[in-house]
């Protein structure tokens, strides 16, 4: 027997893993360029042979506000925004980091099976493929969100400075939310494709749960904490405030989503880490 | 000289059939079922001795215990037959699959060429799909940059380089795909069954760039059915059998012993009912035999005698199309001829159709025709361009007497497989 080096920065050990994997982000940074190189490839192939092309990512968020718009803003009923912010462009505030939700579950929690051939093929860090995602759903909503200056133009809405922090903090709480949903999803999709049947219905009880259609402030005062469990809540909530000046800003419900989506994204590393030992294997 | 891989110990343990005994239809439902009963299982567990690990049924050790090291900069070459666990050793030396147990010390990057062209994507063009592939190979950007010209020369696909990949004839794909791969510049190579693939003019060139890459001083697993590749590039070789590490040693010490294991002596491959993959059906092979001229089953030939080649099998159903063969090739894995049943249009139009029963298809194979030496037989069982039924290329091995043949008065090796008696005019001209 030869001896071996040891400590050397390249070795690599291979063992079974035993309990609690360790997250091991720094793998994660090693493979940073793949992560791009994911969401590149997602953008360029996902509008291809399509004639609208990333027209689509307008068209949407469009519709879908007009079909609202004309359903309950006095067309068949009524709904109340606060503040007397013009329904349109209430309504699209809340479109844009909900569309930008759902289309990063849904691409998340199919991109393992999805990839399965690089799965069983390289080794690369599983993660990467969730992350890369989610990640290429900002490309649709930075496109979709041209529409929200025209209007907010249009409207004469014009945000204070709080947009500066505030808009990115609550992007990020969405992608947090998603990429946190979504690591839970794909790993379970690996084993158990229930996941393709129960997705579309998870996600239009989601929505009625998360205030894009209605105000929150519909909900009374003593639910607004059990409301806030939902951390989409807080996003929509928080994305009318930061845009359009509405409701009262971060408030204690706030925390409580922030709490609940970061719950959500460290048990989902956790849960997916364990997972992908054996994804290889049952994919 | 330092090790730069050391296996340990080491198991992979896969589950086969579980779902029917456990989850009957891997369903949400049963899992939910199964978590709920956990704690009752696990209470009754406390009483009742477990089964040890190696006793459960329903689970197949793809590797079992296997131990050895590669020293930095060899070439070591891994041979077995399907399902001995040399893609499973692969997988878990890239980490794309963890072991059960053991360990596995890697020092360096490894580049795998599991299946090359991992990640293309057929709407990207070669270019993209050079970034894109390199980098889920896991090399910088700048690396793939450096080395982009390269690679699209390797490839030879400079004029479709802007070209989506689906657009390419799959012998472009692969090349470029090969050429990526072939240029990731790992401490440690791993290539399992590439050279399967693309025209020869391009196989030479990818075995040109394995040897580059050894003589480079990086270490290199090689794993092919082909024995003349192994013999050529490597020194060294390990023996895979059912999971387990038979041998190593030098290669032409592990190719012999590989070729010769397992096969039946004296002449003679019988087939049990567990030995036949599933997919066979509704072809059934029974055995495989070599017989001189008196009939008798031999595994040593006379050169100067016919000898027969009988292949005896069941069709469970009636099937059109089948033809049933045989490969004979060289030790180093040179096919020499490669025949079937139904070559001839007479037998063609006889046999194409054939109802279920036991069969026997036999070959006279003429006298001189062989030199001295040991061959293998092989058999093919299929329907052309619609299923391959059954097919080894390594079945029998069995050797040639030449004692009596043309030439022998000489005691030199003559070169070349065959040794056909052949006609020879001398003519005196002035």
């Amino acid at each position: 027997m030869t001896e071996l080096v040891k400590h050397d920065p390249t070795t690599i050990y291979i063992k079974p893993s035993t309990g609690l994997t360790a997250l091991n982000l720094r793998d994660i940074w090693v493979y940073r360029e793949l992560v791009f190189f994911m969401i590149w490839r997602d953008i360029k192939v996902r509008y291809k042979q399509t004639l609208l092309g990333a027209a689509w990512a307008v068209i949407q968020p469009v519709m879908t506000m007009l079909v609202f718009n004309f359903i309950f803003n006095g067309g068949i009923t009524k709904v109340d925004t606060d503040s007397n912010i013009p329904y349109p462009i209430f309504s699209y505030t809340a479109l844009l980091p909900w569309g930008l939700f759902v289309t990063a579950l849904n691409q998340a929690s199919r991109s393992l099976t999805s990839n399965h051939n690089m799965i069983t093929k390289v080794y690369f860090p599983r993660l990467v493929l969730p992350m890369a995602s989610v990640l290429a759903g900002l490309v649709d909503f930075a496109i979709a969100f041209v529409i929200l200056i025209g209007l907010m133009v249009y409207y004469n809405v014009t945000p204070d400075w709080n947009v500066l922090w505030a808009l990115p903090s609550f992007l990020l709480l969405a992608i947090v939310t998603a990429l946190g949903v979504a690591l839970w999803l794909s790993a379970i999709n690996v084993k158990y494709r229930d996941v393709n049947y129960a997705l579309p219905f998870l996600t239009q009880f989601w929505f009625f749960i998360t205030p894009v259609v209605y105000s929150a402030s519909v909900i009374s005062e003593k639910w607004q904490l059990v409301y806030s469990l939902n951390p989409m809540a807080g996003v929509v909530n928080g994305f009318r405030w930061a845009l359009l000046g509405a409701g009262n800003g971060p408030d204690a419900a706030l925390w409580v989503s922030v709490g609940i989506s970061v719950l959500v994204l460290v048990s989902g590393l956790y849960y997916f880490r364990n997972m992908e030992r054996t994804f290889a294997d049952t994919i | 000289m330092t090790a730069a891989i050391r296996v340990e110990n080491l198991g992979k343990r896969y589950r086969i059939g579980a779902a029917q005994t456990k989850f009957k239809y891997g369903m949400l439902r049963d899992v939910l079922v199964d978590m709920v009963t956990a704690p009752i299982r696990w209470a009754r567990s406390l009483t009742n001795k477990q089964p040890l690990l190696e006793d459960q049924p329903n689970y197949i050790w793809a590797l079992n215990d296997v131990t050895f090291d590669v020293e930095e900069g060899k070439v070591l070459g891994i041979v077995g037959r399907n399902g001995a666990g040399k893609s499973t050793l692969l997988k878990v030396l890239s980490r794309v699959t963890e072991p059960t147990r053991g360990t596995v010390t890697v020092r360096g990057r490894v580049g795998s060429l599991l299946e090359v062209g991992t990640g293309f994507h057929p709407e990207l063009t070669g270019r993209e799909n050079i970034y894109m592939n390199g980098a889920i190979l896991g090399m910088k950007r700048a690396e793939i940059e450096s080395k982009f010209d390269e690679i699209v020369a390797f490839s030879e696909v400079e004029q479709f380089i802007d070209t989506p990949v689906k657009r390419y004839s799959s012998g472009m794909y692969l090349r470029l795909a090969f050429a990526v791969a072939a240029h990731l510049e790992p401490e440690i190579l791993v290539v399992d069954e590439v050279l399967a693939v693309g025209d020869a003019e391009f196989q030479k060139k990818c075995l040109g760039k394995m040897g580059d890459v050894a003589q480079q001083g990086r270490t290199v697993l090689f794993v092919s059915h082909n024995m003349s590749a192994i013999l050529r590039l490597t020194e060294e070789a390990i023996v895979l059998d059912k999971g387990k590490l038979l041998m190593r040693g030098p290669s032409q010490q592990a190719v012999d012993y590989y070729l010769s294991s397992g096969q039946a002596q004296a002449g003679e491959r019988i087939w049990d009912a567990d030995e036949i993959p599933p997919n066979a059906a509704p072809f059934r092979p029974i055995s495989l035999r070599l017989k001189d001229q008196k009939g008798k089953v031999v595994d040593t030939v006379r050169s100067i005698e016919p000898l027969t080649v009988e292949m005896e099998y069941r069709i469970e159903s009636p099937l059109t199309g089948l033809r049933v063969g045989f490969y004979l090739s060289t030790m180093r894995g040179e096919y020499i001829i490669t025949s079937f049943d139904t070559d001839d249009g007479k037998q063609y139009e006889k046999f194409s159709a054939r109802d279920s029963g036991h069969y026997i298809s036999r070959c006279i194979l003429p006298a001189d025709l062989f030199n001295e030496g040991r061959y293998m037989l092989g058999v093919n069982a299929s329907s052309f361009g619609v299923h391959r039924y059954f097919m080894d290329e390594n079945v029998l091995a069995f050797n040639v007497d030449i004692s009596g043949a043309p030439g022998t008065q000489w005691a030199e090796p003559r070169q070349g497989p065959i040794r056909p008696r052949l006609d020879w005019n001398i003519e005196k001209v002035e």
